[in-house]
């Protein structure tokens, strides 16, 4: 597939985010706590950690899905948290489901955005939607709906329509969860070979330690809704944190099972 | 207390999604293609049922209504009360709980599920707002479409009223008795204030099934749990505000 990958015209420049003391709350629980990071424009940065440790909100937050309890995220020099910004930057999250419109075909899903902002005429929008389904070799994709499609066609379908907007920062949730070892590695390529084409900053939240360790130019481990460590993959090799390297590498021990010492730690 | 700030919040909310709509109306124009389609959901689809429906409402109201004047000598009176009460009442309060019960319950339905699946958020990142591309064409294509099923309620209710006053023996009143009765009371007031009320309980459907699909949150058991929300909050507001309306159309 990434042998007929070319390059798409992209212009513009890309942003950095930076997320200061980001603290949330839902209810009495608090899923972030003082979180600090840096991504810097142009760079792919990965997410990782366990389920349930807050990776995806931390994402939500730099979308300006979610508002912060306390503590800001900024993409450049504008405030994540701002509609406004969505005028100044071009965000484009690509969801861990596809998140793709069920009552429009696949065409319509990536053309809605040129139309909406109302950015070129159908001929133009035609060309650059069908250049990006070409990037992703769903030409012949063009005209089913969402339910018609597999879960790996849909999350290339939902790159495309990250694509057709242009994007000047990329995030994405969970790209290769739910999908085989080869789409896994075929999106992992994908999201590298976007990023050394148009150099747009990619932020990506994953449990996948093949796509972090391949593609990213730095890694940041969410536990527990702080930041545990953040450093390039090569520092990672050989984590000096047990809980990282627990994380990285755990040990299948079917004489001692942690479900087991769950159970236990409950009663 | 809790509860009370919920219900300020949520009249909040609905009307704060009605202002936000409002303020897109300059692009809906461009959006004809939706506000076509949803004429069509909300009007078209309707019309069988609100005609058989609103058709046996006034055979029904002449049967029973003929019944009780017959009594008192006042039958011929038939097609005023048939006339009157299916322009200024029934017609639009039918019509809205229809609505509300059919097409109110499948905008939730819709919105809520693109909530859950998070096809809203995708919008919201796309810089696309929801307001203007899913609300909007709906509370246009209501404002246009309730008053073309009020008229054709309370058409189909007075020929109901006309046919049983016709053809059942204990009435007996011809068709041209009750319409000469019909129109000997009726003003085009009546009709006027009856399309007001038709149109004030189409946007207040509009708004409240949406402000609810639009704030579902959870999984799929909660699409059903907003349908539910979105009808019951539709058909209260639909007669107590129906009490208001018509209170400040007869002093007006």
């Amino acid at each position: 597939m990434t042998s007929s990958f070319t390059a798409s015209p992209f212009v513009g420049k890309t942003f950095g985010v930076t997320v200061t003391n980001l603290t949330k709350q839902f209810g009495k629980t608090t899923v972030l706590k003082d979180v600090n990071l840096e991504v810097k424009p142009g760079e792919i940065f990965c997410i990782m950690g366990p389920s349930g440790s807050g990776k995806s909100v931390l994402l939500k937050h730099i979308a300006g899905l979610e508002r912060a309890t306390r503590g800001e995220v900024r993409i450049g020099e504008f405030d994540a948290a701002d509609p406004e910004t969505r005028n100044q930057v071009h965000l484009a999250l690509v969801f861990q489901a596809g998140a793709l419109f069920s009552s429009l075909s696949v065409y319509d899903n990536l053309a809605l955005y040129p139309r909406e902002h109302r950015q070129c005429n159908e001929a133009g929008i035609r060309d650059r939607v069908m250049h990006a389904l070409s990037i992703l070799s769903l030409e012949k994709a063009a005209n089913k709906f969402p339910s018609d499609l597999s879960g790996g066609m849909k999350k290339r379908v939902a790159i495309a329509r990250a694509l057709v907007m242009e994007p000047q920062l990329l995030l994405y949730d969970e790209p290769t969860s739910e999908l085989d070892p080869v789409m896994s590695a075929t999106l992992t390529e994908i999201i590298a070979t976007l990023r050394e084409q148009t150099a747009v900053t990619s932020v990506v939240v994953t449990h996948d330690r093949d796509l972090a360790f391949n593609i990213a130019d730095r890694i940041a481990f969410v536990m527990d809704g702080r930041i545990r460590g953040v450093g390039r993959p090569d520092e990672f090799k050989q984590p000096a944190d047990p809980v990282i390297a627990n994380f990285l590498n755990p040990v299948i021990d079917l004489k001692n099972p942690r479900f087991k010492q769950l159970e236990n730690s409950h009663e | 207390m809790n509860y009370l700030t919920a219900i300020i919040s949520h009249i909040g909310g609905t009307l704060l999604l009605l202002v936000r709509s409002l303020k897109y109306l300059p692009t809906l124009p461009r959006q004809f293609a939706r506000f076509m389609e949803q004429c069509y959901l909300i009007g078209y689809t309707s019309l069988p049922i609100v005609t058989i429906l609103s058709f046996f409402i006034g055979s029904v109201l002449a049967l029973q209504s003929g019944y009780s004047m017959e009594n008192f000598g006042a039958k011929q009176f038939i097609g005023t009360l048939v006339g009157l009460t299916m322009a200024r009442e029934l017609g639009p309060v039918m019509v809205a709980i229809l609505i509300a019960g059919r097409v109110g319950s499948a905008i939730t339905a819709e919105l809520a599920s693109m909530k859950v699946y998070q096809e809203i958020d995708a919008l919201t990142t796309m810089n696309i707002p929801p307001e203007r591309m899913l609300v909007l064409p709906r509370l246009a294509a209501i404002a246009v479409m309730m008053p073309v099923l009020a008229v054709i309620a309370n058409l189909c209710g007075w020929y109901g009223g006309a046919l049983v006053c016709q053809y059942t023996h204990s009435i007996s009143v011809d068709s041209e008795a009750y319409f000469t009765a019909l129109k000997l009371y009726m003003k085009p007031r009546d009709i006027v204030d009856g399309l007001i009320k038709a149109e004030v309980f189409g946007f207040v459907i509009i708004n409240v099934c949406c402000y609810i699909g639009l704030n579902t949150r959870g999984g799929p058991r909660e699409i059903g749990a907003s349908v539910t929300k979105a009808v019951v909050t539709s058909l209260i507001l639909i007669l107590v505000l129906d009490y208001f309306v018509t209170k400040a159309l007869l002093m007006s």
